[in-house]
């Protein structure tokens, strides 16, 4: 299993960029950690998911 | 000469951030049209797939983005926030934000210091909120902080200038913008505050919990400016004692 927000994700194998548009992120708007390290938006695409991956798909609210 | 605002060698023509904690698409647009913001704050939270718009939307070009690390509790998980939001692509500002303490939400000086020094070297422009402390201004300055950001009282609060005589000293010893964050409440303490000599006010509260948000966010305007001004004139001297007339004595009367 894949931990996406810190939820299970049955998600490994799947390109990372993929996965995200199909659960509906909006890629423009987030920015997204793969164990701890940031990914350019440009290098999603050429990421697998792999098993006990961390994810962390992170955007911008308000906030003091 | 104009009188401008400059961080990190960006200059502004407003002397009002805005806080966007308590945010609405009014309250942006009331602070940057009817309050003149050129600096909005933001904060990074896990999204979802159900979000139909985003803050960014209500946000004109031309606004400064200032992210902060809001939910960090100490140096290393604010180094995280602050270099995931540089990846969002808004640019280098970011106001650090390291809290312990849920009652008060004080900011945690030390870790504060730590987080600062490491995002300078990493070319960040670094605003860090802390509790007024001469010393630790002076390491901020040190660590490379642009700006050194103290706040009045507690987040939220509207007490506004609990921390008056601290925040002189940071004026007057530190050679940095010294930017009122927090717990300011009234036009008045902005005022106040901005007579010291403080360089900019940054509210949120006292605006978004107003009883007309675009009225109050004009009011702040008005208020920093005319103690901008009343800073850059030079106060009217205080008497020590007694009283001196302000009106010639005609001798008509004695």
């Amino acid at each position: 299993m894949v931990q996406i927000n810190g939820e299970s994700k049955d998600a490994a194998n799947k390109n990372l960029y993929q996965y995200l548009v199909d659960e509906g992120f909006d890629i423009s708007r987030v920015v997204v950690e793969l164990n701890l390290e940031i990914i350019p938006a440009e290098d999603l695409k050429n990421i697998t998911i792999k098993d006990n991956d961390s994810i962390e798909v992170l955007r911008f609210v308000g906030g003091g | 000469m104009e009188d401008k605002l400059v961080i990190g060698g960006k200059e502004f023509k407003s002397r009002f951030i805005l806080g966007s904690g308590k945010y609405n698409m009014n309250l942006i647009k009331a602070a940057v049209e009817q309050g003149g913001a050129e600096i909005i704050t933001l904060a990074l939270r896990r999204a979802n797939t159900q979000e139909s718009e985003s803050i960014l939307d209500f946000i004109p070009k031309g606004v400064t983005l200032l992210p902060n690390t809001s939910g960090a509790r100490n140096a290393e998980e604010a180094i995280r926030i602050a270099r995931l939001s540089r990846a969002m692509g808004c640019g280098d500002f970011v106001k650090i934000e390291i809290m312990r303490d849920a009652k008060y939400l004080f900011p945690d000086n030390y870790e504060t210091i730590k987080a600062t020094e490491t995002l300078a070297k990493e070319g960040f422009v670094v605003l860090p909120y802390m509790n007024p402390d001469l010393n630790v201004a002076r390491d901020l300055q040190n660590a490379g902080a642009a700006a050194v950001m103290p706040l009045a009282a507690p987040i939220g609060s509207n007490k506004g200038l609990a921390t008056k005589a601290m925040i002189q000293v940071l004026i007057d010893e530190i050679d940095l913008p010294i930017i009122v964050d927090a717990g300011i409440g009234k036009p008045s303490q902005a005022c106040e505050a901005m007579e010291m000599g403080a360089a900019a006010i940054m509210a949120n509260t006292a605006i978004a919990t107003a009883g007309d948000v675009p009225s109050m966010a004009e009011s702040f305007k008005l208020a920093i400016e005319a103690g901008r001004k009343a800073y850059l004139t030079g106060m009217g001297r205080v008497l020590a004692r007694g009283a001196s007339a302000s009106d010639p004595l005609t001798g008509f009367l004695h």
